[in-house]
């Protein structure tokens, strides 16, 4: 019985760690003065400043569609790796996994400055206008550390599944491409999508590597608000953050009901 | 059955990473017939399957389905489908969707699959279960599931990579006896892989007994069990006393110092041999029974042990040099004198020149047979 208790003194407290800052701040997103600890009454007002900061709203533009565009060409990449390696021999497939784990292990600083390095290099020493600092560098930067995820959720997938199926399938008449699409895919998607949106994830999250990659018109939130804190942190932001959160929790409510509906789908 | 050549193997060779699984095999396969490819584990009888349903190119030698040579075409040109050792079901679809599943490739209307759908499932005792997932199927139904799925296709070869080892005995001989009508009814060409002999010698047209990478002999049943070519086939199909001898002369043959009748001919004078006697072929006489005629002529030896095996009972019966299993319907006591009794038509003499060519599998097997059956 007092084990009981303790366990669950333990977990509550735990929640509060982790969710009392966020509850504050929607709270305080509501407040009608800057304070952040008096409450001074209910307003909008911040929700109505924050849409009308252009600086803020293109930064919200750029993450969203860095991060989408990242996370779906990575999904491609990533599925495509984890195919190659997947058909390699053990050895070489140990070798190739330890290459991908690099940029999953690397600390963000050091892929940041790199990365930085090599877009400098091909734009100012190889003349290709292509690799000026910007959306385009931002977007390389975030598919290169989002790949490895991609590629690490579906290759567990891929060994669950016999490989035998493909050759099944093959065997009963069809393509390379049609073995693929109608035997392997359904049974690796889940893998994707989840490798999909860890990167979408990642990338929202980042900005260590978006500070270092980004040019002046393209900078994320994340590099954005850590330019603010030096200067003032405006309740603005605690909106912002409110919508993220909600939005993010939609997210996950939405993959949630879909596993729920797969799984049940499936014991019919 | 039509006497028209369907495969042929020419000369194929294949080697993993150096080692030579497939030594030079030439193998033919009549249109319609029940091959059995036999042996044990890791004798290259899935590599061989998989070569002729196009999932490994030979290293050399030539593989022909009706006269075309067919070596680089892929596997799903091929009119050859297959049944996986493990079925390879897909476990994302539904069982009438994995039987559809090749004629949803080929553009069958939908109509004519569920029909096509619903007879196969009959065919093979499962009808009404379309809408089944196949990963909630028992392990017999889940078979059944493979087989309808590779012959919805009406292939003119079916090859089949021992179907039924994940079943229980029971099952597999009712399967065993579904398997056999089955090719009977579609006049399929059935290629079947197994390293249980018994299955091999119920079920076959023809049995090839493999070992190494080789094919030891080709024949029906009958002629593998009764005149094995070499001291592995005899022993391997079946259990068996294999003692060394010579041939003085035709019809001639001495074994474990006396000299026998016996019904083979053709050998040089004095040749050096093996016999084999099968274990149900010894018959054991008790000292005085009357049917002896000549004792001084008959093998003397003592029961070491008697073992209740179901339908019969195994003997150890203990000679000067040499061990014999006998068979027989009536148990011995241990330690009894008995006379073994052995008719000449049942002294089955092999060419002693298989031994030179003995494998080291064979050797092994020879020597050590649990340790070489631990391997599967
Ligand atoms: N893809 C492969 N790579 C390397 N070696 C292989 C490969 N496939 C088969 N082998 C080797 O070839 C030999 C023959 O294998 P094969 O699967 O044909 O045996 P088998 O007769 O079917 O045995 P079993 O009864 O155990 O299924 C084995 O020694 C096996 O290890
Ligand atoms: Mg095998």
């Amino acid at each position: 019985m007092k084990k009981h208790t303790l366990s669950r003194t333990y977990m509550i407290l735990v929640f509060i760690f982790m969710y009392a800052p966020i509850v504050l701040l929607m709270i305080f997103s509501f407040n009608s003065t800057k304070s952040r600890s008096v409450w001074t009454g209910f307003s909008l007002k911040w929700y109505a400043k924050l849409f009308n900061d252009s600086e803020i709203i293109n930064a919200l533009q750029v993450t969203l569609e860095v991060a989408v565009s990242a996370a779906l060409i990575s999904m491609i990449l990533g599925t495509a790796a984890a195919l190659g390696i997947f058909s390699l021999r053990p050895r070489s497939r140990k070798g190739l996994l330890w290459l991908n784990n690099i940029p999953m292990m690397n600390p963000d600083i050091i892929m940041g400055v790199t990365l930085m390095l090599m877009f400098i290099f091909l734009y100012r020493i190889c003349h290709l206008p292509f690799f000026a600092l910007g959306f385009q560098t931002l977007l390389i930067a975030h598919v290169t550390f989002d790949t490895p995820y991609v590629l690490l959720s579906v290759l567990p997938k891929l060994r669950q599944m016999d490989i035998r199926q493909y050759e099944a399938a093959r065997d009963l008449g069809a393509s390379n491409f049609q073995a693929l699409r109608k035997v392997v895919m359904p049974q690796i998607k889940s893998g994707i999508v989840t490798g999909g949106i860890l990167a979408f994830t990642m990338s929202i999250d980042d900005v260590v590597v978006s500070y270092f990659t980004s040019g002046p018109f393209s900078e994320t939130l994340g590099v954005l608000i850590f330019g603010m804190t030096k200067k003032r942190i405006s309740p603005e932001i605690n909106a912002l953050c409110t919508l993220m959160f909600i939005a993010v929790l939609v997210l996950l409510l939405i993959i949630n009901f879909r596993e729920f509906k797969a799984s049940k789908e499936r014991e019919e | 059955m039509s006497k028209n050549e369907l495969i042929r193997l020419d000369g194929i060779t294949k080697s993993f990473n150096g080692n030579v699984v497939l030594k030079s095999l030439n193998l033919s396969v009549m249109d319609g017939e029940f091959v059995t490819l036999l042996g044990p584990s890791g004798c290259g009888k899935t590599t061989t399957l998989r070569i002729i349903g196009g999932f490994e190119m030979p290293d050399s030698g030539d593989l022909y389905f009706g006269g075309e040579r067919i070596n680089a075409l892929s596997p799903d040109k091929r009119n050859i489908n297959t049944v996986f050792q493990k079925y390879a079901l897909f476990p994302h679809l539904n069982v009438g969707e994995n039987v559809a599943f090749g004629l949803r490739l080929k553009g069958v209307s939908d109509r004519d699959v569920e029909k096509r759908v619903s007879e196969m499932l009959e065919l093979v005792d499962l009808s009404g279960f379309e809408r089944r997932s196949v990963t909630s199927l028992s392990g017999g139904q889940q078979q059944r599931v493979a087989i309808a799925r590779a012959i919805v296709n009406e292939p003119k070869v079916l090859l089949l990579d021992e179907p039924l080892g994940a079943l229980d005995l029971k099952l597999r001989k009712e399967m065993q006896v579904e398997l056999k009508k089955l090719h009977e009814r579609l006049k399929m060409t059935f290629i079947y892989v197994t390293h249980d002999q018994e299955e091999a010698l119920t079920m076959s047209d023809t049995i090839v007994v493999m070992n190494g990478g080789q094919i030891l002999q080709q024949g029906s049943p009958i002629d593998i069990y009764n005149e094995p070519a070499n001291r592995f086939v005899a022993d391997f199909v079946g259990e068996s006393n294999i003692i060394p001898g010579r041939m003085p002369e035709d019809c001639r043959v001495e074994f474990l110092g006396t000299v026998y009748d016996c019904v083979d001919r053709g050998f040089e004078k004095n040749e050096q041999i093996d016999v084999v006697i099968r274990p149900e072929d010894i018959v054991l006489l008790e000292e005085g029974e009357n049917s002896i005629q000549a004792h001084d002529r008959l093998l003397k030896g003592t029961v070491k042990t008697c073992l209740f095996k179901g339908v019969h009972y195994e003997m150890i019966i203990e000679t000067g040099d040499f061990d014999f299993i006998a068979h027989s319907t009536v148990a011995e006591k241990i330690g009894m004198q008995m006379y073994l009794d052995i008719d000449p038509d049942n002294i089955h003499i092999m060419k002693k020149s298989s031994l030179e060519t003995m494998t080291e599998m064979e050797y092994r097997l020879e020597h050590d047979p649990d340790a070489v059956m631990e391997e599967e």
